[in-house]
């Protein structure tokens, strides 16, 4: 699988923006559209939860419900944008539309590629993240401007889940297989991983899972800044997002080059 | 350093065991127009790959315009440029979005690409159709837009995967047409096919292909002077089983196929004679085209 290996990383630090740019044109007709369909359902669970449960829960963990959830809503609205982009999207081009086989015939690489889908993938979820927390701080859900610090952490979440969406993208023969990853994966880490309900709620076993999920580390970064309070091993969170970022990333070039170049 | 615009030695590939390209060699010389010509699944696609670096080799030496492939393939590819089987434009794109787009593949700037844009869309004869979305273009227009595409980094060598599969005759003349304009510009074209007239129109020389073997090379008239060398007078109608047994003292070599007879003949005369007095046949004679060499070659049912 690693045998010419080189052939199909990034030929440099710049070709992949070609790839950015190709999506963005893409993506520029249908903003609005697309904009609005990212921001429903986050929105959605924010106020039914939100309101609702958040009127029977009272405070938890010393602020309001609807402030306790709009971090979670941000860093799950990245994770989702990121994935859905990755894994329909960016599948779609490699697969039926023949866009990768178009690109593969000119002076980019197939690590160019993955490298300009996983930046876009993060683009999308910096947008529908950023509006999620834009909105939570206009609603008074969220601190003016420590809110400022979560916008690197939803873009390094919108990269890790990108890059394992990749994985994903890069594995699966059809679309049929691809909504598993939804159900199996991404629905369970939303739960596990603080977004709707602290994780200290949930059994000891579960918590030590929780511990090393992406979107736990996104939630630990993203929350605390949300709600300006001091937020501890913010080391060791980035440290977990890079490397999902970077290990799936490398795997799923490794992976597409055995699909696509042999 | 090797002057040829392509130069493949004793390549071979196989998938899961079977063998598809089997120890290939041949040589495009700059300024030519080479055809790769077989049946389905003989390996052309493969071949074409292997080329621009994509499917590696399991052995052999390739060279594309004096570059090592696929080790070096990426410079390669900054002078090639590719018409493939398969439509991949973006169709949600405009004909102009879409060589705007394919223009940065090649690291050009905007200013590049808009610069060379009108003379693409002239050459493809879209000059009108630059802000249509692709997805409203016939088959015809896509096709042209993809060659014009293929365009944008001014490539020395142009590869074509089946360039004119799927189109009806008007739009695959005009192609045509354009490909000699090309030729004459000095670019070197190679190109898949199985459609035997656009091999004998276009190719200055080809090499047929079978189960990943070259089983002939050469000039499309010295292959067919060669493999047939003589009128061919088809039969419809009657029993060709029959038939051939009939006339094969009087012709070089009768072959069936199908309910037709073909029958290579020097002397046409000495078979209408044979055939005085049948009725119901239709017989059609003419000069041997290169599919008649395709045919022979790849074998139609031989009658022996």
């Amino acid at each position: 699988m690693f045998e010419g290996f080189a052939g199909a990383l990034p030929a440099n630090a710049w070709n992949w923006i070609a790839v950015w740019r190709r999506n963005y044109l893409a993506w520029k007709k249908v903003a609005l559209a697309s904009i609005l369909g990212s921001l429903a359902d986050p929105m959605i669970y924010l106020f039914g939860l939100g309101s609702g449960l958040g009127l029977m829960l009272g405070r938890v963990e010393g602020t309001s419900y609807i402030a306790f959830l709009a971090a979670g809503m941000v860093a799950s609205s990245a994770m989702t944008a990121s994935t859905f982009e990755t894994i329909y999207a960016a599948f779609a081009r490699m697969h039926s539309q023949r866009t990768w086989e178009a690109i593969l015939n000119t002076h980019l690489t197939l690590g160019d590629i993955v490298l300009g889908e996983v930046a876009w993938a993060a683009t999308k979820a910096f947008l529908a993240g950023t509006a999620i927390a834009m909105v939570a701080v206009l609603l008074g859900d969220a601190e003016w401007p420590s809110v400022v610090y979560t916008l690197p952490v939803i873009a390094l979440t919108g990269l890790a889940f990108a890059s394992l969406a990749m994985v994903v993208a890069a594995l699966t023969p059809d679309y049929n297989y691809l909504v598993f990853y939804q159900t199996l994966f991404l629905t369970p880490m939303v739960f596990l991983s603080g977004a709707v309900f602290p994780v200290t709620q949930l059994p000891e076993v579960l918590q030590q899972v929780a511990s090393v999920l992406p979107l736990a580390h996104s939630i630990d970064l993203i929350r605390p800044a949300m709600l300006d309070r001091p937020a501890a091993g913010i080391p060791l969170h980035i440290g977990a997002l890079c490397i999902y970022t970077v290990l799936p990333f490398f795997l799923s070039m490794g992976l597409f080059k055995r699909r696509l170049m042999r | 350093m090797s002057t040829a615009a392509i130069e493949l030695r004793e390549v071979e590939k196989s998938y899961g065991g079977k063998l598809v390209v089997d120890r290939l060699s041949l040589t495009v010389a700059p300024g030519e127009c080479f055809g790769l010509l077989g049946p389905n699944g003989a390996g052309k696609s493969t071949l074409t790959r292997m080329l621009l670096g994509i499917t590696p080799p399991d052995a052999g030496k390739i060279t594309v315009l004096g570059v090592p492939v696929p080790a070096r393939a990426r410079l390669a590819r900054r002078s090639i440029g590719v018409v493939p089987q398969f439509d991949n434009l973006d169709p949600e794109f405009t004909v102009r979005e879409n060589l705007l787009v394919f223009g940065r593949f090649f690291n050009m700037s905007t200013r590049q690409i808009e610069a060379v844009i009108p003379s693409l869309l002239d050459f493809a004869r879209l000059g009108n159709k630059a802000h249509a979305r692709v997805a409203d273009l016939s088959g015809g227009m896509k096709r042209r837009l993809t060659l014009a595409r293929a365009l944008i980094n001014d490539p020395q060598l142009i590869v074509m995967d089946e360039p004119t599969t799927g189109l009806d005759p008007h739009a695959r003349h005009l192609i045509w047409e354009r490909l000699r304009f090309l030729l004459s510009r000095g670019k070197t074209i190679i190109l898949t096919t199985h459609f035997m007239e656009e091999a004998e129109r276009l190719c200055d020389r080809l090499c047929v292909i079978e189960e990943g073997r070259k089983i002939a090379e050469g000039r499309p008239q010295t292959l067919i002077e060669e493999q047939i060398g003589c009128d061919v007078v088809e039969i419809y109608g009657g029993n060709p089983q029959e038939l051939s047994s009939l006339l094969k003292p009087c012709v070089q070599r009768v072959e069936v196929s199908g309910e037709t007879l073909f029958c290579y003949a020097p002397d046409p005369e000495q078979m209408h004679a044979q055939l005085r007095g049948r009725a119901g046949l239709r017989l059609l004679q003419r000069p041997p085209n290169l599919e008649d060499v395709f045919l022979r070659l790849t074998g139609r049912e031989l009658e022996k």
